[in-house]
């Protein structure tokens, strides 16, 4: 089991233990909006994103497990003309690299420029294979105004799988160098008739893949659930899952590749529990049917919204965690069956994940 | 030489302690600036080199008019603040 659980909010990255004090400390960034984080399995490091406001995207690593923090560059793009130049607006997610990487890191941006660093973070490229291509003009954003990459993904073998609103799903086979747009059988009906199968404006909202069955993917889509069994490259939709099948969050079990769990919400322009009810939804049987899990959540007047990055599975399968955009915090240790509140008062949850100690 | 004042509000993130910086327009103060503070030009133009949206610099009492090219001129004696735009919550 892992050692701690860090939130990242609105306002500061948190830490909490797993070990009977759950009780959140803020260490660092304390009022300042946290977009991304990331522990480096390869040598324990916590990378946090910053998103200020008014100063712009800002990277801090911690060598120390959070007591310390040192300022590195943040990903930049390249000179352009004119007021539409792209500029970094933030670091909306963050990967490291293969198992024979040790110094590698990728970043997701907005907008919409993917950037790789081989000395954990002192210096960024923008993958220009990807920000070539031709398709990135049909692009556009989803949630904000700019498209954005929000998954990175690098399985065991190195394939690198990217997920970016709207711009579909994206496979590397050759650690960058070149990509193929995969996505097929994504259905967006957001777009007219004739586009809607087109895998260039697809809105993943989130991909997560198997780790030890990295040809599993699953797709929590803008327009429903969708699960790949060839790394991405096609998909099919599931259908009928209730009480919802719109949602940000999911997460995919580490060893078992038909099981995967969902936070749903009403629907695009209702972005809130259904009936009021919060649950979270889980397939033990590749989406073939769901079971509702509600133990432990709140069952009436609920408005809690999970985003993306705000649901996290342990190595094991066991352990959830999972935070909202109203500030609540819960843990389960048997797989989603039952939840405990571990803090009703956080600032709103953009991301969670397990962490070792050093 | 112009003195260059910054919001007490980046003082949480690197040092914010007023300077005195060479040129007699905003570009070439804030050049100045950034050649002395390095880290400090991240906070205030993004990566393209533009004034971020939500920054607003003065001169004396009033607000720049140029904030693209920065080519509001800067006298010897005067003074240049960098502060915040009011938003958030």
């Amino acid at each position: 089991m892992a050692d701690f659980i860090l939130a990242a909010t609105r306002k500061g990255l948190f830490r909490l233990g797993m070990d009977g004090d759950p009780k959140p400390r803020c260490i660092g960034f304390l009022g300042d909006p946290v977009s991304a984080i990331l522990q480096d399995e390869h040598d324990g490091a916590i990378y946090a994103a910053l998103n200020l406001g008014h100063f712009g995207a800002k990277l801090h690593r911690s060598d120390d497990f959070g007591q310390t923090w040192q300022e590195l560059p943040v990903p930049a793009y390249p000179p352009g003309e004119g007021e539409d130049a792209p500029s970094l607006n933030f670091i909306w997610t963050l990967a490291h690299g293969g198992l024979d990487q040790p110094k590698r890191l990728w970043a997701g941006t907005l907008p919409g420029g993917l950037f790789r660093s081989d000395d954990r973070g002192e210096s960024w490229e923008l993958v220009e294979s990807l920000w070539n291509q031709p398709s990135r003009s049909e692009w556009f954003g989803g949630g904000y105004d700019q498209p954005g990459i929000h998954t990175v993904i690098v399985d065991d073998r190195g394939r690198v799988l990217v997920g970016i609103s709207c711009g579909g799903v994206w496979i590397s086979e050759d650690d960058g160098a070149t990509w193929a747009l995969g996505g097929k059988g994504l259905a967006a009906d957001y777009m007219p008739p004739d586009r809607q199968d087109d895998p260039s404006i697809q809105d993943p909202h989130r991909l997560e893949i198997c780790r030890d069955a990295p040809d599993t993917v699953w797709c929590q889509h803008h327009c429903g659930i969708f699960r790949s069994e060839d790394g991405g490259h096609s998909f099919v939709q599931i259908n009928d899952v209730k009480p919802s099948g719109f949602g940000f969050a999911v997460a995919a079990h580490p060893s078992d590749p038909k099981t995967a769990w969902f936070v749903p919400a009403v629907k695009d322009e209702c972005r809130v529990p259904v009936d009021g009810r919060f649950v979270v939804t889980r397939t033990r049987d590749g989406g073939a049917s769901f079971e509702t899990l509600s133990r432990g959540l709140p069952q009436a007047e609920a408005y809690d919204l999970v985003y993306r990055h705000a649901l996290a599975v342990g190595a094991h399968g066991r352990s959830l965690v999972m935070g909202s955009t109203t500030g609540a915090l819960w843990l389960s240790e048997d797989a989603g069956e039952s939840w405990s509140l571990l803090s009703a008062h956080l600032p709103p949850v953009a991301q969670v994940c397990f962490a070792d100690s050093p | 030489m112009p003195r260059v004042t910054f919001t007490a509000n980046l003082q949480r993130h690197l040092d914010c302690s007023s300077l005195d910086a060479v040129g007699d327009s905003i570009a070439a103060v804030m050049a100045d600036v950034f050649e002395q503070r390095p880290q400090m030009r991240s906070y205030i133009v993004d990566d393209q080199g533009q004034l971020r949206r939500h920054v607003n610099i003065f001169v004396d009492n009033a607000m720049i008019k140029d904030r693209k090219g920065l080519t509001d001129p800067v006298g010897a004696d005067e003074e240049v603040f960098v502060f915040q735009a009011l938003s958030g919550g």
